[in-house]
Parts: structure tokens; sequence; C-alpha cells
């Protein structure tokens, strides 16, 4: 406590000092022209205030003074440049074709680098390398997928529901009765029920992923909608259409970024859960899921490991840049740390 | 308040209703299979047999109203795969006590460090380095966004193969087998209640009335433990009986990655094995935890927080 009140008081107090030399040292005047009439300019007072403030170029300095932000910016692009590049790169394998090698035998677990497999062969004999960039595209596409479905109908439910003041009771009693239930729960019953694949996965995550992002809309939109602003919107007879595109939700885009940005390594993880209690992917569409679920069960041999490593590394990193970069983007958003 | 305990209470048992509604109807579109322990070997009349003897053939809302009286006497019914023909009761039963005991004291752990954690972190946001705030914070993006399918596995993998040498599967009479399973479950709930006493520490210590304690000089432990912890505790309460019941149901990941016989890895099996009773029992039992759990802890937040007003609708915040 002391040591801080302390510490604060001295950067003050320097500040201070140094703003005085630099207003004293500007002055190097004359005692006659400091106490002489300045006489009265007209162009001086024409003179007006002017910023040129612009919010997403204020948005994107703010980013980039984070530095691990941009690292695992950097980090984030790369990888996923490379996911999508890999397949047309030369001397590419097919992630789901088995090799064999000459007398007809599968190359089962081959050890990474050994006969050219990158990162080895699983123990069906297929290039582990090509597999998880595979993976990695499935598993994108579902977080993508899921979290540009939910901010849609998020934003939309969250609209209505917070300026649409008829159906604040519905919706309320609505979210109240859908956030009872456990997400988990669904996820697993739907996929339990329906046939496994991406767009069960998609659907289920889908279903009640929106819900608190509707919450949340609703709950901003239910304090901002009165402010003087928008009254005198409303007065002036702007449509509400405009109301809500230009006034309000402008207002919302760093929450909303921040959670599509979450979105998606969350919908990864639901993806490899499901997959990891066998109701999620089937086993001939390589997901990060599904490595990861093979690579477990070969846990117990040290010299097979690496099946597990490899699909762990990239599922962490791509997971960790995600909530990292969506972290550091809204507060970049946040238009009160621009100054 | 009364009134609204009341209210509280009615919104839960229709949500239960409609779940059970729901899980019960989308369950008899799943393959029949799932009723027979030796499918492929039956005959086409034996098959109908089987279906007419367990009521499957009944119209929909008939099943239902069976299914609901059933349900109202206590009896959640009999496994058909799982084990044949014993009552889910008795199953549950058996499981329930590993998973409680488990799951207690890894709760109970996971509140005597995340919340000395957070209040650290908390305080340590007004020193001028703010090293527990960094560390502590390092700690829960890891937690947060590491998927718990990778961190469990690596928690698993790092106890039995370091020079720990720690037993890597659960078995009932090992006591230095119950470590990693307890430190799997514990350490996600350490990170999420750091996380959440820290917030609500933070926004606390910026109101008036804190600032005014400041101001006249009282001193900054005395601040933050009958100010500060007391009032941010209060949304943390309504997490606590919550977290209570669901180690009732045990954490579906750990138990089967350590094969404990509790109640997640149970889930898990039968949706393996495709025993459409045993998947309904237990998702029901899930479900009504959760629900008991969000009940309770709005009651208790109520009864201990005299500032929330019974007035006004709830949810209009």
């Amino acid at each position: 406590m002391k040591s801080y009140r302390s510490h604060k008081t001295e950067q003050l107090g320097s500040a201070l000092e140094a703003q005085l030399k630099k207003e004293l040292s500007a002055a190097d005047m004359t005692d006659e022209e400091l106490f002489s009439f300045a006489g009265f300019d007209a162009s001086a007072a024409e003179r007006g205030g002017y910023s040129n403030y612009s919010y997403w170029g204020a948005t994107v300095r703010a980013f980039f003074q984070n530095k691990i932000a941009v690292f695992f910016l950097v980090l984030m692009v790369a990888t996923l440049a490379f996911t999508f590049i890999q397949p047309y790169l030369p001397n590419q394998r097919d992630p789901i074709t088995i090799f064999y090698n000459e007398s007809g035998r599968t190359l089962s677990n081959l050890s990474p680098g050994e006969q050219g497999f990158l990162f080895g062969t699983n123990n069906i004999g297929q290039d582990i390398w090509s597999r998880i960039w595979s993976g990695t595209r499935t598993s994108l596409f579902i977080g993508f997928t899921v979290a540009c479905v939910e901010a849609v109908l998020g934003i939309l439910m969250g609209v209505l529901w917070g300026y649409v003041r008829q159906l604040d009771f519905f919706f309320t009693e609505l979210y109240n009765i859908f956030d009872n239930i456990p997400q988990t729960l669904l996820l697993i019953l739907i996929s339990y029920i329906m046939n496994p694949g991406v767009d069960t996965i998609i659907f289920a995550l889908c279903l009640t992923g929106w819900l608190g992002m509707a919450r949340f809309i609703r709950n901003q939109i239910i304090i901002i909608r009165d402010r003087d602003y928008n009254l005198a919107s409303r007065c002036l007879g702007t449509p509400t259409r405009r109301i809500i595109f230009k006034n309000l939700l402008p207002y919302l885009v760093s929450v909303i970024t921040m959670r599509m940005a979450l979105a998606i390594p969350s919908a990864i993880g639901n993806e490899v859960f499901v997959t990891y209690i066998g109701i999620g992917l089937p086993l001939d569409t390589p997901s990060l899921g599904n490595l990861i679920n093979t690579g477990r069960e070969l846990m117990t041999i040290p010299s097979l490991r690496y099946q597990l490593y490899f699909p762990v590394a990239v599922l962490a990193v791509i997971t960790i840049s995600f909530y990292i970069i969506g972290n550091a983007f809204a507060d970049a958003a946040d238009p009160k740390n621009h100054v | 308040m009364a009134r609204y305990i009341l209210k509280r209470v009615l919104r839960s048992m229709i949500t239960m209703l409609i779940i059970i509604m729901v899980v019960f109807s989308l369950l008899r579109l799943m393959p029949i299979e799932g009723y027979f322990e030796n499918y492929d070997k039956l005959s086409e009349t034996q098959i109908q047999v089987g279906l007419t003897q367990l009521g499957l053939k009944d119209p929909l809302h008939v099943q239902l109203w069976n299914f609901l009286k059933q349900l109202a006497s206590g009896d959640l019914g009999t496994s058909n795969i799982y084990r044949k023909g014993v009552s889910i009761n008795t199953i549950v039963a058996e499981k329930i006590p590993v998973s409680l005991r488990l799951g207690l004291i890894s709760l109970a752990i996971a509140l005597a460090l995340g919340l000395p954690l957070g209040i650290l972190m908390a305080r340590s946001t007004r020193t001028r380095w703010k090293l527990w705030d960094k560390f502590g914070t390092v700690f829960i993006v890891i937690i947060q966004a590491v998927p718990s399918a990778a961190y469990h596995i690596l928690i698993q993998f790092a106890g039995s193969q370091g020079p720990l040498k720690l037993p890597m599967l659960f078995s009932q009479g090992n006591l230095t087998s119950y470590i990693l399973p307890i430190f799997s479950l514990s350490i996600g709930n350490i990170a999420y209640y750091a996380m959440w006493l820290r917030r609500y520490m933070v926004d606390e210590s910026n109101k008036d009335y804190i600032r005014l304690a400041r101001a006249k000089g009282l001193p900054g432990s005395t601040i933050s433990r009958r100010h500060v912890f007391r009032n941010a505790m209060v949304p943390l309460i309504q997490y606590i009986p919550n977290s209570i019941l669901f180690t009732l149901m045990g954490s579906l990941y750990v138990e089967s990655l350590y094969s404990i016989p509790g109640m997640g890895g149970l889930l898990v099996t039968v949706i393996k094995r495709q025993d459409n009773t045993m998947v309904q029992a237990l998702v029901l039992i899930y479900a009504a935890i959760s629900i008991l759990g969000l009940l309770f802890g709005d009651i208790l937040m109520a009864v201990l927080d005299p500032r929330i007003s019974f007035t006004r609708k709830e949810g209009s915040r």
C-alpha cells in the first residue's frame, strides 16, 4: 500500500516538474514582450478544435501495443495459413489413405521422421502429419461456423429482447428455462440421438450457444436504449433499424468480438469432448478430437506417445491464441482505452 | 420472500417437466437395438414381443404418462444392456458414493486454494508490481484456454510418468491413486473461484464506501477482510450449492480417464453401449441435479443478501 502510494506521488511530482520546465523554456521572450498587449487576432478566434480520431484506427493501434497479443496473432495467422496451404504443398499424403510397404503390410506406428513420414504414422498406417492438418481444418470449420451462427442469432435475439418491450417477458421466461439445462447434457443428448458428424455437432452447439450472447446484448441495450442521444434520435423520427445499427450496436462491438473469439476455442473443445466420449465425429473424419482420442489410448506405450503430443500441441496453440487475441482485441475495441 | 421462493420453485419444476418430456420423446427416436442385449440373434417376432412387453408399442402420450407415474413413485426404470434386468436405482446407488467422495474432497481443496488466490490477486492489483495478479492471471488463462481434454491428459501423464510415479488408474483401496483424479478435478475449480473472486473484489474495491474507508485510514487488510471480501463473496455463494451437487454426478472426463467407477464414467459407458433406458435415466438425474443446484443457489443468495429485492421481476436487473 505505502510503497504504491509513494511511488505514485513520485511519478506525479516528476511529471509536473517536467511540464513546468518545458513551459518555461518555450517562453524565452524578453520581459517587454511578455508584458505587452497581445492584440485581437480574428483568425485565431476561428481556429476550432479538430481531432483526427478514427475508431478502427485507434482500436488497431491499441491492439498492437499489446506485445503478447501480437505475438499470438502472428503465431495464429501462421498456423491458420499453413492449415489451408498444406494440402497444396508438394509431397503431401492423403489423410485417410492407409500406407503399405512392398510386401503388403501396413506401415503402422512409424516413429516421427521415419520413411519420410514427418510426424510418423498411426496404428493403422495413416500419415499423422496430414491427419493433423486435416483435423485442424475440420475443427476450425466447426469453431468458425458456431461462432458466426452464435453472433448472428445472439445479436438478433438480443436486440429484439432488449429493444422491443412486449417481447421482454416471453424471452426472459424462455431464457430462464433454457438456462437451467446444462449445455454439456444437451450436447451429449443430441449427439447420441442424431447421426454422428460435423453438422450434428454444429447443430448441437448452436442450439443453445446464442443464449448467453443474447442475454448479454439485451442487458447492454436496456442500459443504453433510453440514454439522451437515443431519446433525441427517436424524437427526430429516426427509424428503429437505424437506431439499432447506428446508435446501439457500435457500442457493443468490443463485447461481440470477444464473445466470438472465445466461442471458437470453446466449440473446438466441445468437439474434442464429445468425440472423446465416443459420440462425436466418426473415425474416418480426422479431427483434433479424434486424433487426441486415439493418441490417448496409446499413451501407456512410451514410444508411441508422439501420437498424443502433436495434436494436443496444435490444439493448445490454437485455443490459447484465440483466447488471448479475443481478450486483447476486446480491450482495444473499448473506446475508454483509446486515450 | 416466500413468494419469490415459491415462484422460483415453480419455474424449476416446469423446466424439469419440459426436460423430462423432451428427453423421453427424443429417445423414442433412437434405434430399438438399445432395448435388447442380443439384438442380432433375435427373430422379428421376438423383437416385436419384447417391444410390446416394454410398453414401447403404445402411443407416445400413453408411454409418457406411464413414465411420469413411474418417476413419481421414485423408480427410474431398469437397465436393458449395461446390467440387464437390474434396477437403475440400484446401479446409481452404488456409483454415487464414489463420485461424491472424490468430488467433495476436490471441492474443498478448490475452495481452500482458489479463494486465497483470488484475494491475493485482488489485493496485489493495488501494489506496484502486481506479482500475484500476473501469476494468477497466467494460471487462469492457461486453464481457461487449454481445453480440459488436453490438461487432464497432461496431468495424468505427468503425474504417472515423472519422478512421482503415482498410479495412473484409480483403484478403491489404494489411497495414492486418489491424488491425480482429485488434482484434475480441483484445478479447474481453483481457477474458476480465483478468477471470479478477483473480479468481484476489484469491482467492489472501486466503490465509494471502500474509498471512504481507505480515506479515513482503515488498514488495507481490514478493508479487504471486513468489507470487500464479504460483499464480493455474495455472487460466489450462488455457485457453491451447485458445485456441491455437481460432485454427485462426477466428471465425465476425469472419471473415464482414470476409470473411476462413478457417475460420470457411467454415462459415458452407457452411451457407448447404447443402453437407452440408462441414458434417459442418467440424463434426467443430471438435469435434476443442475436445476436443483441453481435453485438452491438463488435462494441462498436471496437469503444472505438483504439488498436483493423481491418486488421487481428477476432478470430486469
